[in-house]
Parts: structure tokens; C-alpha cells; sequence
């Protein structure tokens, strides 16, 4: 059938009106100045002092929690699918991992105001039961530190939703063999388990990192932009809050596309070579 | 060597977890039972507050509405797309799959900018000015969770098979695909579809930049002005992701579905 491939053309019209247009305009409009004319203005504001903050806070929120959330979810992982762990467990965690993955933004951030703000559940406990006000000792929910602790919420439950199924590719047999052969448990680990493993462990983080740098709904419910991130940034530029450029939004925006796409450039090899095991 | 009882250090990785993970909802609840008032427990009026503002009932019927015509709009555009790619054109399946995935790479606060861009000036107010713009751009940022539910579920049947026998029996392409691809994929588009649900139902980002009044925008609003009345809406807001995933729970319990609700959060 010459024809054949006429069955394609409404998605990718689609595809091309409201992805790849907007998309391409934006890594254009990054180039212009206010007339239009071509320009590397925008880009050269980038490395204002601002914005590099912006971007680095991002980065360094993105991979605490993604490497934190990795490590806490794989744990969790392990703890659901052990030996002598009631069955029931492992899909009372999937679906409400589906549940935390997918539960970003404003209420999540809300929630964890109603726990850990200035007024708190537990804050208001700590300081009337146990006399320890957090928020006297250099804690606030509002920090970095506080986005780290909210977007964890969402970090860990994705990890377990895409390490779990790479756990369960690892075969009994591997660890009965290498222990009939003499090996030690931590032999097992570092020859066996941890190189199965370590694609899919890697791959996940990556993908952690993408989801932690792109989320701005949670961030922007939370510190209202108290917290410099690249997103808020864009944020502000486009709702008309900083100076009358819409451009700048535009290099803001190539900017965090050029640090996603990077990860994705990480990510797909090591999809592939994880996807073997899990057959 | 299995192990009859659970080994102590699962049991505190788990206790941990849930600790952490069930504390927040358990401190919205006890915030969303206050009074007003006095400050004390335990009162419904926040949930009375919440139910007596048409703010309420109108956006979260707006979010509804979109979150519905996006997955309406995402499975007439997938469904056929997918099966015409399995059947004719396997080897344009990568490319697919690759636009399918670049929302990954342009999250919703680099598509609002474009969008913004490209459709915010000259094109018709009919499109720019009404909450279609949200559903263009929602079916975009559901391009991924649609795709692969529908990828998935094409894969786990006999597409060829199917097609050639329904067609050696006289049966158009409509009834084929009408009468019987899209049964056997139905397990597939409904967690795609609950999935796309969940994504419309809490969306921010582009409705808030977009200036416009959606469930989620209208939580925010909530937010900032009454702490009890948003920490009802939060649990609200909670209990629809738990509809929408536990839906996508009940229809992979039926033969031939089995997909992972899986999605970022932010």
C-alpha cells in the first residue's frame, strides 16, 4: 500500500502544531531581541548572577533528590520484596506509589505545610511535647532543604515503580549458583547483582533528576519563589512579575531544555542495555 | 533458605516508609477537622466552607471537562495511530515513540512558553481565549502515558491475525477497528485514560501561567487566603488520584491488561 503511511498524518500534525512549533519557537525566540532581530542578548543574561543561581539550585535539588530518592526507594524496594515479607505488600506499595508519584503540586505541597510549617502537626508537637521548636535551630520548610524533604514524596514512590520490576528480573538461580560456587554474599552483590543491576539503577536516577528538575507546581506552592529555580524563574518571566522581555522566558526555558535533553542523551543507552534482563 | 517471617531490617525500612508517607495525609486530616474559629478539633465547617463556595463545584467541573475532552481527543488520535503503526508501518514505530517521549524533555513550563508564543498573539479568540488552549496542551503532556498504555496493549495481541479475519469476513475498517481492535486494547486505553485523568485533574503549571481557572489554580487561591478550607480541598484533591489509580488497579485485574501507573510528580 503506497498509501500506507497517509494513516500517520493527523498525529503528527498534531504533533506538529503543539509540540514541536512551540518547542521550536522557543529555542528560536531564545536567539531574538524585543524587535525580533537575531540576537544572543537573552542567552548572555543567562549567565547573570541570578539565573546561574536559579539553574544551580535546580540542579543540586534535582540530584540530592534524585540520588536520596533512588537510594531510599531501592531500599524500600528490597524491604517489599524479600524473603519472609508478607505477600499483600508489594501491591499495597505499587498503588499507592501510583498514587505518590502522581500526586505533585499544590496539594502535596500543602500537606506537608499542614506537617512541617510554622504551624504545623509535627512541629507543633515537637515544641509542645518534647520542648524542641525546629524552627528556633535553623529549620525551615521553606529552604532548600524543606523542597528537598517535600519532593521526596513523589521521588522515592517513582523509584520504586520503575526499580521493582528490574529487582524481580534478578533470578533466584544467579544467587543459589554463586553461592554453590563458594561466593560470599558481598561477592554476590559486587560480581552479580550490582552490574545486573546497575543500568536500571542508573537509568532510574536519571529519570528522577528529569522529573525533580522539571516539577515547579510543588516548588511554587511551597515557597511562593522564595527559592530561586529555573522553573519559578520562568514563571515570573512569563506571568509579566520581572521586566518586559518575553525572550528572556525563551532562554530560560532553552536553558532547562538543554540540561533535560542531556539527561534523556544519558538515559535512553541505558534503557536499552537494562531492558535486557527483564525478560 | 526462604525465610518464614519478615526479616528485621525490612521491617523498619517499612515502618520508615510508611511513617513518612502516611504522617502528611494523617496531618492534613487532623488540620482539615478544625474549627475555624477556635482553632481546635474537631469540626467539619472547613469541608462546609469548601462545599458552600461555587468556586468550588464550577472548577473542579471545569477540570473535569478537560481532563475528559483530553482523553477523548488522546485516543482518537492513538488509538487508530498506534494500530495503523503495528499493522503497516512497523518501522516508523521509533519515531513515534520518540515524539512521544519529548515531553519529557519539554516539561510543561517550557510548552507553556511556546505555546503562549505561538498561539497567544494572532490566533483565533475562539482558541486562545477559551480553555481549549489547555487541552491542546494537555493531550501533548499525556503523549507519553497514552502512547505506551496503547504500545503495550497492541503488542500483547495478534493485530495481523485479528485484522485479516475480520476483513476475510467482509467487515470494513470501521467495524474492524470499531468491533474488534478496540476491544481487545480496551484494558489499555483505560489506564491511559484514568492516567490522563489524574495528569488533567491536578495540573498547574500551564493553567496557572495561562491565567486560567481550573481546579488546581483555584486549590492555590485557596491556599493563600484559608489554611482549614485548603487542607480539605488537599484531601479531596488526594482522594481523586487515589479514584483515578485505583481505577487503573480494577481494570488490570481483567485478562490481557497489566500496566504500570507510573508518572512524575511536581
Amino acid at each position: 500500500m503506497p498509501y500506507a503511511w497517509l494513516g500517520v498524518v493527523p498525529f503528527f500534525l498534531y504533533a506538529f502544531a503543539f509540540l514541536l512549533l512551540p518547542a521550536g519557537q522557543v529555542l528560536v525566540g531564545a536567539f531574538k531581541d524585543k524587535d525580533g532581530a537575531w540576537s544572543t542578548a537573552n542567552i548572555s543574561t543567562l549567565f547573570e548572577q541570578q539565573y546561574v543561581d536559579a539553574f544551580r539550585n535546580s540542579i543540586e535539588i534535582s540530584l540530592v533528590t534524585a540520588v536520596l530518592g533512588g537510594i531510599l526507594g531501592l531500599c524500600i524496594a528490597f524491604a517489599a520484596l524479600a524473603d519472609g515479607t508478607p505477600r499483600w505488600i508489594r501491591p499495597v506499595l505499587t498503588t499507592f506509589s501510583g498514587v505518590a508519584a502522581n500526586f505533585g503540586g499544590i496539594p502535596l505541597a500543602f500537606a506537608f505545610i499542614s506537617t512541617l510549617g510554622t504551624i504545623g502537626v509535627v512541629t507543633a508537637f515537637l515544641r509542645d511535647q518534647l520542648g524542641y521548636n525546629i524552627y528556633f535551630h535553623g529549620f525551615t520548610l521553606f529552604s532548600k532543604t524543606g523542597i528537598e524533604i517535600v519532593y521526596l514524596y513523589f521521588q522515592i514512590p517513582l523509584m520504586f515503580l520503575v526499580i521493582a520490576p528490574a529487582i524481580d528480573g534478578m533470578k533466584r538461580e544467579w544467587r543459589e549458583a554463586s553461592s554453590n560456587l563458594g561466593a560470599s554474599s558481598w561477592q554476590y552483590w559486587r560480581h552479580v547483582g550490582l552490574p545486573v543491576l546497575m543500568p536500571s539503577l542508573l537509568g532510574a536516577t536519571i529519570l528522577l533528576f528529569g522529573n525533580a528538575f522539571a516539577a515547579y507546581a510543588t516548588a511554587y506552592g511551597l515557597t511562593g519563589g522564595g527559592v530561586a529555580l529555573a522553573p519559578l524563574k520562568i514563571g515570573e518571566v512569563v506571568s509579566g512579575n520581572v521586566l518586559d522581555n518575553p525572550h528572556l522566558g525563551q532562554a530560560l526555558a532553552l536553558g532547562m531544555f538543554a540540561v533535560l535533553a542531556a539527561a534523556m542523551l544519558l538515559y535512553v543507552p541505558l534503557q536499552r542495555r537494562s531492558a535486557r534482563w527483564m525478560r | 533458605m526462604r525465610r518464614r517471617f519478615i526479616a528485621p531490617s525490612s521491617l523498619v525500612w517499612l515502618v520508615l516508609a510508611a511513617a513518612y508517607f502516611l504522617i502528611p495525609l494523617v496531618a492534613t486530616l487532623l488540620f482539615s477537622l478544625r474549627d475555624s474559629q477556635t482553632g481546635t478539633c474537631c469540626s467539619l465547617g472547613a469541608y462546609g466552607t469548601i462545599f458552600d463556595d461555587p468556586q468550588f463545584a464550577k472548577t473542579l467541573w471545569l477540570s473535569f471537562k478537560l481532563a475528559v475532552e483530553t482523553v477523548v481527543i488522546s485516543l482518537v488520535l492513538f488509538v487508530p495511530t498506534v494500530y495503523w503503526v503495528h499493522l503497516k508501518l512497523p518501522r516508523l514505530r521509533p519515531v513515534i515513540a520518540s515524539l512521544a517521549l519529548l515531553p519529557f524533555v519539554v516539561p510543561p513550563i517550557v510548552l507553556v512558553v511556546g505555546m503562549l508564543d505561538v498561539y497567544g498573539g494572532w490566533s483565533p479568540g475562539w482558541f486562545y481565549s477559551t480553555p481549549q488552549f489547555l487541552v491542546a496542551a494537555y493531550v501533548v503532556l499525556a503523549f507519553p502515558y497514552v502512547f505506551f498504555a496503547l504500545d503495550a496493549g497492541f503488542r500483547a495481541i495478534d493485530v495481523h491475525t485479528l485484522t485479516e479475519a475480520s476483513q476475510s469476513l467482509g467487515a470494513s475498517w470501521r467495524t474492524t477497528l470499531g468491533r474488534v481492535i478496540i476491544p481487545n486494547v480496551r484494558t489499555a486505553a483505560l489506564s491511559g485514560a484514568l492516567l490522563t485523568l489524574a495528569i488533567v485533574m491536578g495540573e498547574f503549571t500551564i493553567a496557572s501561567l495561562a491565567a486560567f481557572h481550573t481546579f488546581p489554580t483555584y486549590i492555590q487561591y485557596v491556599n493563600q487566603t484559608q489554611a482549614y478550607p485548603a487542607a480539605a480541598l488537599t484531601l479531596i484533591s488526594f482522594g481523586i488520584t487515589w479514584f483515578a489509580m485505583l481505577g487503573i488497579l480494577v481494570a488490570g485485574r481483567r485478562p490481557g491488561g497489566r500496566q504500570m501507573a507510573m508518572r512524575g510528580g511536581g
